[in-house]
């Protein structure tokens, strides 16, 4: 199946994929006299992911992981924002979206309700490649291929329906459909979320062994810290529809820049009886993404927060030489001249 | 030393009305003592909820069989009238859930609800009621607790609902807590939040706990004692250091080793446990892991294990416990 791998078009060092100011507001009703509100899932959004890489993308729930991953997937529409795959602007004349969504392709945390319950494992798989074209012998031959790829042995699987699947092996057959399109890119979602610790293992090691075969990248979207450092080459931190910081993941788990990323990192259990936490990194939930914070979203609960933190919006800026140019963080403590106390002068 | 406050000898729960019986629970035998904290650990299915809804008498009575013996604080909880149960439950054992919808009412005001609870159980007014919710709203440390008092629960943040679910188990001043993963559904920055509290209340009000998680992380901040449960057993309990630092079980070996954490190399893969749980409508004869066990012997396709202790505390049900340090 590599053989009718797409072509790399930019090279190595080109992005796989770059994503420009992308917003999203939902309307919803206020509180208020039911009044009409705004819910600012994702509010100008802007990283790379590069070509071969795992990036993981963590923050609190609701602070716009999953909607940033429908709006790549174009499941839902932008209010704005640029996609560049390879080089090639994604719709408006450049790479059409038919393309593009053959090539990057997303696995859900919900591994029942992501399949069709009259469909066959078999024929759930071959369904994508034969709407592309495939021919139907060649698309159940593909299905076969990769259920053996992902652990099931297609002589017992194949004819099996969802419902007689466990949650690990419905996963497989998730991994195996995304995987019939010969994507680039695969979007993991919770993907792994739902699953037994145990069970989980076994498909974090299955995505590791696809990676390699297959030559993927991965956004990797998940809530279990642990699981995005081990599985992540750089990873991303989101605060209500914000990017706090993105950086290699050995510095934002070990030496965060932004208080937020810190926080949430000392916030994982230690694991360690004889050290256990005595004191919770950060007080409160997260606040309502409908009315966020002014200036920066996270001075609400920031230890370091000034009175400039609460009318200047930081921008997501490199945080010097010790994090390299590939770790940027949005906070004005990095930033020269903010007027924040603890900002190098300009 | 006394009398445990929870004994459970013997507990098996199974489940009628399908082609065969699930077996949920399978001799389970749990001690707890006042001021004491245990972490029941284990997947999903393997039998956790069940045995805390046992302990309440929560489980359907129709489609169930409950079979052993649960004591607690000197009352045999199968023998309970229905009048009996119900000043048993909040009184002594009192429970919150994951989801906090199970233990809220949507259409009653948190302080309607915890003042209610109050004064049935206490016999108090409402008023007196609504003192001690206020109290306690303080005691969970939920910011301006007066005017929370006076909120639904819809309109509370996730771990603001969670607070208040503990306060209202904690009204009738129980004795025992039951805690069914009441963080799995909270973001890590408020998870540790509510672990911490649980911690300090424990402390402060002596209670004991029983703390299901299927995340050994969270075992390991809020316990003292963890128990492993696979296929509605417990196949080892012990103090936290030993289960984190000697598992013994190779279940227990397994699950510590299929950890992914910070320490691991970039692009190395998990140690894992092959397969899957077994399906408790089929469980198979002898040692339940023996179909994932790579230590399996013929021996364990037959022969049920027994409790073995391993050191002080330390309680193992497999037939090869002390000579895997050599395998
Ligand atoms: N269709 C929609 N209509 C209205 N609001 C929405 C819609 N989809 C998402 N939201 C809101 O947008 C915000 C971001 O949601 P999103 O699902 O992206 O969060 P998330 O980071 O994936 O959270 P989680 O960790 O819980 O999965 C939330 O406040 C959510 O309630
Ligand atoms: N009311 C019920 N009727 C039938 N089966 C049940 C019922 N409650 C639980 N079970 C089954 O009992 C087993 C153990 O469930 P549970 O204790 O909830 O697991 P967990 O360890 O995840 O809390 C599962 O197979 C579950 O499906
Ligand atoms: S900008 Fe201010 S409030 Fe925001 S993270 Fe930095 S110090 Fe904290
Ligand atoms: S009894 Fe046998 S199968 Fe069971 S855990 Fe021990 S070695 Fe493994
Ligand atoms: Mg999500
Ligand atoms: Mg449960």
């Amino acid at each position: 199946m590599s053989a009718a791998a797409p072509l790399d078009r930019g090279g190595p060092a080109q992005p796989l994929l770059t994503v420009r100011g992308l917003v999203k507001h939902f309307a919803v009703k206020g509180s208020l006299f039911g009044a009409k509100a705004m819910v600012r899932a994702v509010d100008g959004v802007d990283f790379e992911i590069l070509k071969g890489e795992t990036l993981g993308v963590v923050g609190e729930s609701g602070c716009g992981k999953s909607t940033t991953a429908r709006l790549l997937m174009h499941l839902i529409e932008p209010d704005a924002g640029t996609l560049i795959f390879d080089g090639e602007t994604v719709g408006d004349g450049g790479l059409t979206m038919r393309e593009f969504r053959r090539q990057v392709q997303m696995v859900f945390q919900d591994s029942y309700a992501s399949l069709n319950p009259r469909l066959t494992v078999e024929a759930s798989i071959a369904f994508g490649p034969q709407v592309h074209g495939v021919q139907a012998r060649q698309a159940v031959d593909r299905a076969h291929g990769l259920l053996d790829r992902v652990g099931l042995d297609p002589s017992r699987f194949a004819g099996r329906y969802p419902h007689e699947l466990s949650g690990g092996q419905r996963q497989r057959v998730n991994i195996a459909r995304a995987l019939a399109l010969q994507p680039r890119l695969l979007i993991l979602d919770e993907a792994v979320s739902a699953l037994d610790k145990s069970v989980e293992a076994q498909v974090l090691n299955l995505l590791l062994d696809l990676k390699e075969e297959f030559g993927l990248t991965y956004l990797f979207i998940s809530h279990d810290l642990n699981v995005v450092r081990f599985m992540s080459d750089r990873v991303a931190v989101m605060y209500l529809g914000k990017m706090a910081e993105i950086g290699p993941a050995g510095a934002v788990f070990d030496k965060a820049a932004h208080p937020y990323s810190a926080a949430l990192t000392r916030s994982m259990p230690s694991m360690d009886p004889d050290h256990r936490t005595e004191e919770a990194p950060i007080a409160g939930d997260p606040p309502n993404p409908i009315n966020p914070p002014t200036g920066c979203r996270f001075h609400t609960r920031c230890t370091f927060a000034e009175s400039v933190c609460s009318t200047r919006v930081p921008a997501l800026d490199p945080v010097g030489p010790e994090g390299g140019p590939s770790h940027l963080a949005a906070c004005l403590m990095h930033e020269p001249g903010s007027g924040h106390s603890k900002a190098e002068a300009s | 030393m006394s009398e445990p406050l929870v004994q459970v000898r013997g507990l098996t729960v199974s489940f009628m009305g399908g082609p065969s019986p699930i077996r949920a629970v399978n001799g389970v035998d749990l001690e707890l003592r006042a001021g004491e904290t245990y972490a029941l650990l284990g997947e999903s299915g393997s039998g956790k909820s069940v045995t805390l809804r046992a302990l309440m008498r929560l489980n359907p009575e129709k489609k169930t069989r409950v079979e052993g013996s649960i004591r607690v604080d000197g009352q045999d909880v199968m023998a309970l009238n229905r009048k009996q149960l119900q000043q048993f439950r909040g009184k002594t054992l009192s429970m919150v859930f994951q989801e906090p919808a199970l233990a809220l009412d949507p259409v009653y005001t948190l302080g309607q609800q915890i003042a209610e609870a109050v004064a049935i159980h206490e016999g108090v007014s409402h008023a007196e009621g609504r003192k001690r919710a206020l109290e306690l709203f303080e005691r969970v440390r939920i910011p301006s607790p007066e005017r929370r008092l006076d909120a639904y629960p819809h309109e509370m943040s996730g771990g603001m609902r969670q607070r208040a679910m503990i306060a209202l188990a904690l009204s009738c001043r129980p004795q025992v807590l039951l805690a069914d993963e009441p963080t799995t559904a909270l973001d890590a920055t408020v998870q540790i939040q509510i672990l911490l509290l649980l911690r300090e209340l424990q402390r402060e009000l002596g209670l004991a706990v029983i703390f299901v998680t299927h995340d050994i992380g969270v075992a390991v901040e809020v316990a003292d004692r963890i128990a492993v449960m696979y296929a509605g057993r417990i196949v080892e309990t012990g103090a936290v250091r030993d289960i984190i630092r000697n598992p013994s079980h190779p279940y227990t070996i397994g699950l510590l080793r299929s950890r992914a954490h910070g320490a691991l190399q970039k692009g190395a893969r998990l140690e894992t446990i092959p397969g899957s749980p077994p399906d408790l409508a089929n469980l198979p004869a002898g040692c339940p892991f023996a179909p994932r066990c790579r230590y399996a012997i013929d021996q364990c396709q037959t022969v049920t294990p027994e409790p073995v202790a391993v050191r002080d505390g330390q309680i193992v049900r497999c037939l090869r416990v002390g000579e895997l340090e050599a395998v």
